[in-house]
This record gives structure tokens, C-alpha cells and sequence, in this order.
């Protein structure tokens, strides 16, 4: 037994001295991605193809930019994938696999498991890097020190979509949300920014799906929306189970905004301005699809450990993390500003995509909403409102 | 900066005078043809091209004047004028090639193996070389114009985007937007001999006229760096403040400096302005507000105007560099890009 742990911890340290030699002095950082699969949702229609793999190529082709980088600094930079099966145990996956030996771990998971990873004892050594939440209570109550959002949170979307709604003068409201719990937090961020921008709700009702045979959507959608005067239809439906029946079909002609017709994202495939051409195709050479959000998240949290290495010269989570959050931290997210960290949340600040099917209508933060720091916190949580005290 | 007073159109008509012996009458009158905008044979034109209308726009800029605009190819970005002003080179990023075009007709001459997505490129000193950014692919390609051939492409870091070649002829410097990097290649051996991590996104990179200074534009930073050839040492890094504008607006991209190393001048993108930087102290003196998004600069072959290419008003904007002030701005199209100047 004993001689057992000796060869063990021999084979260990030699292991170890062998890396080192084959990296030439070289720093490497391992970076590991962590997933789990998840089942196709009903959709209404099958157009765009359910993607399972959303993310990781995103993690990918960073991966190969910082080495790219590295090499002229000496940097490499390695990233390990772990997909957690649909009935899998994340937990499992990340104290047995992960923990322990990765200091930085990109994650597309939903907020359950994801707080049950960064609440483990060994999650206090390393850093998450959250590339697919977008749940508010993560940069309010519930945050962690030990995350970092890439996302824009559905408060930063729906004010996004208020400061345009305001530039437009589209001030009274028909508020349409679904039923799942998403849908709730959804409405909750718009009517947050309501209050915020000034907009009335002037109707507010939830989509049932309470389908009657004798009915089509369009003689339904009509009735649905028998309500008081609006100016614009604003919905909350995340999964996208009805709000594409409401365009075009809504009993007063108003334009759709929110999940469905104009929406707020961090990334579009109509985005070209700002060197995100090369971007959008970089990617589909390499994933064989348009770029999702969660891969653009991805993406940016590779990219930012990769930033933060190059610019401190370290592969110290304590070094890195503390350039991440600071003042000097300028990440190129082909969005027109540099992103960078709040240091109170964790959370990126970045500009939010408002865009229809195939076009771009505009860019939040809206010209004209100012902010004595930076405009890019007109959007969602800013320090004075935070609920996130760290520690 | 010293302020003449004299007007610029009536330098114009002084110059004229021994050429056009004629009655001081006349001499008004043709004064007033300047200021109505007439075109003057022989007078400098600006060239600007027009990335959404797949153009070049022709403009007359003292008169203030759009004389045509010339379909050119898809995405036109990159422009430049050969040494002897009788070439225009035009990258059609979306065709994949640079175009060579007759100077005065802007007919196509001839289509030069770019490599993919060529965006912006720089001629070499003696004109015979075209160095491109290929941006998709990480790579530098160097054409050889009389051959028209590529004769070499050389592996840089991710995004390369500014490129640009010291006047005395030894280096040719890419910029990598991703990579935060100027890579100098030794123009004798096509190889990187060194690597200079500077500012998030670099931009641009231009030269001083004696080739001992690089000044790099970093957009996402906000700063300009100013870079020791000889040492590749990053000797200053500017920044730029503007009341009313966050730092994260002031988004450096294209730079010009005078002949004499007296002042350079840096376009700042979404700021809307042009920042006046003396060369010689680095103090960032003024800023002339332009149009919206100003990308790239050019001076007139004098120097005594500076000419700004303004993405979203669809403008260029023109500085009379005498009297410190921004005399005119002409509408050319949609997106203009890229600027260059035919004597």
C-alpha cells in the first residue's frame, strides 16, 4: 500500500517535471468547460434547428486566438471540455474531474447548478466564468465572489429595450408573458425598466395556451389582444412557445418587442459593425452554424482569462482575477465599447444587440442616455442598486 | 499652433496670378468661381471610399464639391495612391482583391492576389510592394506589383488590421486587433524579428516621416502609443479627454503626422473629433469636432488641410490646418472608409 502511494506520487511529480520540460518555459493555462446536455423544448417551429452544442466552440476558437497570442508571449493556453450527460451529475462531474485540478472553469449551465458548484468548498480556489445565466438574483442576492457573468443579465436586455421604446416614444404598454418561471423573471426585468424609463403598462395579461379546436391563431392572437390602447406589444417568452403567433396577427397594428420581434441580445447573426464580421466568420468556418449567445459567452470568457494572462504575465487565479475586475481591463468584444467587469457584481458590461430576424435596428446603450462613468451603465443593476455585497 | 490669417481661397488666387496675367476684375471673379465651387484643372482631389455603396467617391475639396462617385467592387476599404499618382490601389475586401486603378478615369487596371479579405494595406516606399492585411486569416501577404504576384505571406497574430511601412524602408509593421500586438517585420528577410504588446485593439500604425518613431492607435483602450523604432519600446502612451464624452467613446483608429514631426493628428472614432497631438511633447493640444465616427485622415499635398472620412454621417470633413478650423464638411456616400489624396 504504501509503496503503491511512493510509485503514485513518483509518477506524479515526474509527470509534472515532463510538462514542464515539453512547455519550454512556457506558462500554461488549463482552462476547463463545463456543460451539461439538455433535451430540445417544444418549439413552435422548426426553422432554426435545435442546438445542443451551444458554447464550446465559442471556448474553441478563443482558445486557438489566445494561443495565437501566446505564442509571441510565450502563453499556451489549453482548454478540456466535460459534458455532463442529460441524467448526469454535474456535482460529480466538476469534485471529481475538475476541481482540484483546474483554477478557471468557463460554465453553461442553468443557475441550480451552478450555484451548487461555486457553494462546494473547492470552488473557493478557482474561478467560474458563467457564459450562459442570465438571471438577475445571480448579480443581486444570490451572487457569488467567485463567478463572473459574460451574459447581460434580463435586466440590462429590458432596459435596453426601454431606452429604445423611450426613443421611439412608444410609452404605453401591452405586457404578454408566457408561463414558466423564466417568463416571470422576464416581465419582472421589463416592468423594472417600465418603472425606470417612465412607460406605462397599460395591460398586462399571460398567455395560457389554453388552445380551443375551434380556434387558429389567428382569430385568437386577435381576441387576446383586445385591450385598451397601446403603442407597442412587449413580450416575455423566453422559450419561444407563442410569441411568434403575435406578430402581424395582434387586433391593433403595433409593432412586437421583447423575446419575440425586436429583441435584446448580446450577439446576432445580422451584427456586423465593429470587426464582428470577422467574428461571425471565424466561427461558422469553424462550428458549421451562426454564433449563439452562449458562444459568444464563451468566447468572451476565454478571451478574458486570455487578456488578463498576457497583460499580468501570470497564470495566478489571484493575479488574474483582481486585473479582471480592475479599472485597466479592456476586452475587444467587437460591440463598439470595450467590456469590462463590474467590480460590485461580476457582471460584464457590454452594449446589448436590438435586433430583428435579419437586421440590425439598433445598439444600446441609446444615444442620449447618459451615465457620469460610462453610458454602458444605463444598463441593468449599477452600483447604488445593487443587492450583491460579496462576502 | 501659429494662426495665419491669410484666407485660403485668396492664397489660391495668389498662386494663380503669375500663371493667369489678368485684370484684377477677373482675378475676383475668379475668386468668386473658387468659392462657387469650380473645378480647377489640376487641383488636388480626394478619393474616399465607400464601404456600403461599393464605391469610390471623387471629391473636389476646395471647392467643397462631390464630383462623381465610381463603382469599384464590393466593400471597398483600404486606399492608396502610388508614388507617382498614377495608380490608385482600392481593397474590395468582399471580392477578395486589390484593384489597381487608372488614376484619372478610375478604370480598372488590374486585380492583384491579395488573399482573402484584404482590408487595409500599405505601399511600400519605392512603390513597387503591397503589404495586406489579411484579417480572417492571420496573415500578412506581400505582393510584388510589377509581378503581380504574391510573393510571400507571413504568419502574424489574430485580426492584423493597421500595417504599415517605415519610410526608410527597413520595416514593415502589422498591427493585431486580437493579438494587442505590433509585429515589425524585417522587410529583407519577410520574417518577425520583433513583437511589441500594446494597448487593447490596435488600430492603426503610421511612422514619423524620419521612420524613428511608430505610433499605434489603440481602440479600445482609448490611448495612443507612441514606440521607439529603434529600442521597440513603448516611449509614451497618450490619452485622450474630452468634456462631455466618456472615456469609453474615445475609440483612437486612424493617425497622421506632418512631414516635420510638428503635430499628429488621431481620429476618435464614435467622440466624433480629431485630437491635435504635438509631436514632439505628446500634449494632446486641441480637438476639431467632426462628423460621426471619424475613421481615417489624410492631409492635402501641402499639409495645410487635414481630410476625415466620417462613417455614419456619410461625410468628409475638411480642416484648414491655417486658421485651426474645420472649414466644410461634403457629403460622399454611405460608410466612407478610406481616404486618399491625388495631387
Amino acid at each position: 500500500m504504501l509503496i503503491k502511494v511512493i510509485f503514485h506520487t513518483l509518477c506524479f511529480s515526474l509527470a509534472i517535471s515532463l510538462a514542464a520540460v515539453a512547455a519550454e518555459n512556457k506558462q500554461v493555462i488549463d482552462i476547463a468547460y463545463l456543460t451539461q446536455e439538455t433535451v430540445a423544448p417544444p418549439q413552435l417551429s422548426n426553422i432554426d434547428p435545435f442546438i445542443k452544442n451551444k458554447g464550446v466552440f465559442g471556448a474553441e476558437l478563443a482558445i486557438a486566438d489566445n494561443n495565437t497570442t501566446g505564442q509571441f508571449t510565450h502563453q499556451q493556453f489549453r482548454l478540456k471540455a466535460f459534458t455532463v450527460p442529460v441524467d448526469g451529475n454535474v456535482e460529480e462531474v466538476f469534485g471529481k474531474q475538475i476541481a482540484g485540478k483546474y483554477r478557471y472553469v468557463v460554465t453553461v449551465l442553468p443557475p441550480a447548478p451552478l450555484l451548487k458548484i461555486a457553494d462546494s468548498p473547492a470552488a473557493k480556489a478557482l474561478l467560474l466564468l458563467d457564459a450562459a445565466t442570465i438571471d438577475d438574483s445571480l448579480r443581486n442576492g444570490q451572487c457569488r465572489a467567485n463567478v463572473l457573468h459574460l451574459l447581460p443579465s434580463r435586466s440590462m436586455r429590458a432596459d435596453a429595450l426601454a431606452q429604445y421604446m423611450t426613443k421611439k416614444r412608444w410609452v404605453k404598454w401591452f405586457l404578454v408573458v408566457g408561463t414558466t418561471e423564466q417568463d416571470t423573471l422576464y416581465a419582472e426585468a421589463l416592468k423594472r425598466a417600465a418603472k425606470r424609463f417612465n412607460m406605462e403598462i397599460i395591460a398586462e395579461k399571460t398567455w395560457e395556451h389554453t388552445f380551443d379546436a375551434r380556434r387558429t391563431a389567428q382569430s385568437d392572437v386577435a381576441v387576446f389582444s383586445q385591450v385598451d390602447d397601446y403603442d407597442v406589444l412587449v413580450v416575455a417568452d423566453e422559450q419561444g412557445a407563442f410569441g411568434e403567433y403575435l406578430d402581424y396577427r395582434t387586433w391593433l397594428p403595433r409593432p412586437v418587442i421583447g423575446t419575440q420581434g425586436l429583441v435584446a441580445t448580446a450577439w446576432h447573426r445580422t451584427h456586423d459593425q465593429w470587426g464582428a464580421t470577422q467574428l461571425q466568420n471565424r466561427f461558422t468556418e469553424k462550428a458549421g452554424r451562426t454564433m449563439a449567445e452562449e458562444d459568444y459567452g464563451a468566447y468572451l470568457a476565454v478571451r478574458a482569462l486570455g487578456e488578463a494572462a498576457t497583460r499580468t504575465k501570470s497564470t495566478e487565479l489571484a493575479a488574474l482575477k483582481s486585473y479582471l475586475l480592475g479599472d485597466k481591463f479592456a476586452l475587444q468584444g467587437y460591440k463598439s465599447n470595450p467590456l469590462s467587469f463590474r467590480a460590485w457584481d461580476g457582471q460584464l458590461r457590454q452594449p446589448i444587440l436590438l435586433a430583428a430576424p435579419r437586421a440590425m435596428v439598433a445598439v444600446a446603450p441609446i444615444d442620449g442616455f447618459l451615465h457620469q462613468k460610462t453610458e454602458l451603465d444605463t444598463l441593468g443593476y449599477d452600483q447604488p442598486e445593487t443587492q450583491c455585497h460579496w462576502q | 499652433m501659429k494662426t495665419q490669417t491669410a484666407h485660403p481661397a485668396l492664397c489660391a488666387v495668389n498662386s494663380l496670378a503669375p500663371l493667369n496675367p489678368v485684370s484684377r476684375p477677373l482675378r475676383v471673379l475668379l475668386l468668386g468661381g473658387l468659392l462657387l465651387g469650380a473645378g480647377q484643372v489640376g487641383a488636388e482631389t480626394v478619393l474616399v471610399t465607400l464601404e456600403k455603396d461599393n464605391a469610390v467617391a471623387v471629391l473636389d475639396p476646395l471647392a467643397g464639391k462631390l464630383l462623381k462617385t465610381v463603382p469599384v467592387g464590393q466593400r471597398p476599404r483600404g486606399i492608396a495612391i502610388s508614388p507617382d499618382n498614377k495608380i490608385v490601389y482600392v481593397a474590395t475586401s468582399d471580392d477578395n482583391t486589390i484593384k489597381m486603378l487608372d488614376a484619372e478615369t478610375l478604370k480598372e487596371l488590374a486585380r492583384l492576389p491579395s488573399g482573402d479579405d484584404p482590408e487595409t494595406f500599405a505601399l511600400s516606399p519605392a512603390g513597387d510592394k503591397l503589404y495586406v492585411s489579411n484579417e480572417d486569416d492571420s496573415q500578412v501577404t506581400v505582393i510584388d506589383i510589377a509581378k503581380k504576384q504574391a510573393i510571400k505571406q507571413i504568419k502574424v497574430g489574430v485580426e492584423p488590421e493597421g500595417i504599415t511601412a517605415s519610410p526608410d524602408g527597413r520595416w514593415l509593421v502589422s498591427a493585431s486587433e486580437t493579438t494587442n500586438m505590433v509585429h515589425w517585420i524585417d522587410t529583407k528577410t519577410y520574417a518577425i524579428s520583433d513583437n511589441t504588446l500594446v494597448d487593447a485593439r490596435p488600430r492603426a500604425a503610421t511612422f514619423t516621416a524620419d521612420s524613428q518613431q511608430l505610433w499605434v492607435s489603440s481602440e479600445m483602450a482609448g490611448t495612443l502609443q507612441i514606440l521607439d523604432t529603434a529600442s521597440k519600446q513603448i516611449i509614451k502612451t497618450v490619452q485622450f479627454e474630452a468634456t462631455g464624452v466618456t472615456a469609453d467613446k474615445m475609440q483612437p483608429v486612424g493617425i497622421v503626422i506632418d512631414k516635420e514631426r510638428r503635430y499628429g493628428y488621431v481620429a476618435l472614432g464614435p467622440a466624433n473629433r480629431v485630437a491635435v497631438v504635438n509631436a514632439q511633447t505628446f500634449a494632446v493640444e486641441k480637438m476639431f469636432l467632426v462628423g460621426a465616427r471619424v475613421w481615417n485622415l489624410a492631409f492635402s499635398p501641402d499639409q495645410k488641410r487635414l481630410y476625415t472620412a466620417n462613417g455614419i454621417s456619410n461625410d468628409v470633413s475638411i480642416i484648414d490646418l491655417d486658421s485651426q478650423t474645420v472649414s466644410k464638411s461634403v457629403g460622399v456616400g454611405t460608410y466612407p472608409w478610406g481616404l486618399a489624396v491625388k495631387p
